[in-house]
């Protein structure tokens, strides 16, 4: 009977996947409602609900696909993944307005330059810290706190050793989930309500993952706008890091 | 018919990464640049065109707002998946390099979004409604 159930939860992955999400948001909006009082967004909790799961699909396969590593909930993988991903997050754009796009446009190329900056700075500077001095290292590990994709591209471009490159993939997942978890709770302070806005953030944010996530939890209405600027971040990063941003930290420090 | 509205928000979306893909082989690049935002621009655009010749119905446009409002759920799938261990595993070095980077982004979100502000609200004030 146990074999019965199991057979069905594999051959149907993809609807196991649309149930399990809708109990975590479901559970996630119950607990908003009756503990916060609808202060903490349900759809914040449900992010971090997934993440939760994550911990706990990694914890028992060991896997790096979170939850989507264990063959029962291989759907909520496909649910998940880069391809429903991409396609609902363009058409969220689907009544969007294209004039308040075009608007922001210069300042968005300034928040991603910046946002990239800032990022690689502060990564480099962390690794600093910890005793790195060699060219290669710091930019893989800066790179990887731009995005996790940015990191392993550029260490694999400059030839970073394999343990650098894993603690740049680390760095970018921590940006990633702390963009999640953190958007909603700061995004009154920075005045994250408008299209504009979320333009800037989506920009100098710029982690795809992080930012889709964050928005969706602070106001599905700022979705398009702040993704629209965030699908330009990861590739210039990996087109800056081994580059430019290489060739002046090997310019500082030679050895 | 609803397909119509998801098979155009399909053509959109592989043609919006189509792009992408070829403008990262363009400069070199081992990753999309602006696939998602090319497709959504073409996804405005091919609905607004369609929409003012009446060839977009209500029935081929909820083709396209269900995948919208599928997007949380999607996004809860997606945080069901991120390598959290690896994340946690980083230690302390990858968790200061994310956290740090992210604080200093988000301080200057309020200071760079100033700088289009005033211009954009001025027109936002006067623009009529599409």
């Amino acid at each position: 009977m146990i074999e019965l159930l199991h057979q069905a939860l594999l051959k149907n992955g993809l609807l196991v996947g649309f149930a399990v999400v809708g109990g975590v948001i479901g559970i996630s909006y119950f607990l908003s409602d009756r503990l916060t009082r609808g202060r903490l967004h349900g759809s914040a909790l449900a992010v971090f609900g997934g993440l939760v799961l994550a911990y706990v699909g990694g914890s028992i396969s060991g896997g790096k696909n979170g939850i989507a590593d264990l063959p029962m909930f291989a759907g909520v993988g496909l649910l998940g993944g880069a391809m429903l991903r991409d396609f609902a997050i363009v058409a969220t754009a689907y009544g969007a307005s294209f004039a308040d796009l075009k608007k922001s446009g210069l300042p968005v190329v300034l928040a991603l330059f910046a946002g990239i900056l800032v990022s690689f700075v502060s990564g480099v500077g962390v690794a600093l810290a910890f005793g790195y001095r060699d060219a290669v290292s710091l930019t893989t590990i800066g790179a990887g706190a731009v995005t996790y994709i940015v990191g392993p591209v550029t260490g694999a471009a400059i030839g970073a050793t394999s343990d650098v490159m894993a603690l740049s993939i680390a760095a970018g997942l921590v940006k990633a989930i702390v963009v999640m978890i953190a958007t909603p709770l700061v995004a009154k302070s920075i005045g994250l309500d408008n299209p504009h806005t979320a333009m800037i953030y989506g920009g100098t944010l710029g982690t795809n993952s992080g930012v889709s996530a964050g928005l969706a939890a602070t106001d599905p209405a700022l979705v398009p706008y702040g993704v629209m600027a965030a699908t330009f971040y990861t590739g210039l990063g990996c087109f800056l890091a081994p580059s430019v941003l290489f060739l002046a930290m090997r310019a500082l420090c030679p050895s | 018919m609803v397909i119509y509205g998801v098979a155009l928000l399909a053509v959109c979306s592989l043609i919006g990464l189509l792009v992408g893909e070829a403008l990262g082989a363009l400069i070199g690049v081992k990753a999309n640049v602006g696939g998602v935002g090319f497709a959504m621009i073409l996804l405005l655009v091919a609905t607004d065109w369609l929409a003012k010749r009446g060839r977009f119905k209500p029935v081929s446009a909820s083709g396209v707002t269900f995948w919208s409002l599928m997007y949380i759920p999607i996004v809860v799938a997606m945080a069901a998946q991120q390598n959290v261990l690896g994340a946690i595993k980083g230690g302390p070095l990858a968790f200061l390099a994310g956290t740090i980077g992210v604080a200093l982004s988000f301080a200057l979100v309020p200071m760079l979004a100033r700088i289009g502000r005033p211009q954009s609200t001025a027109v936002k004030a006067k623009e009529p409604s599409r």
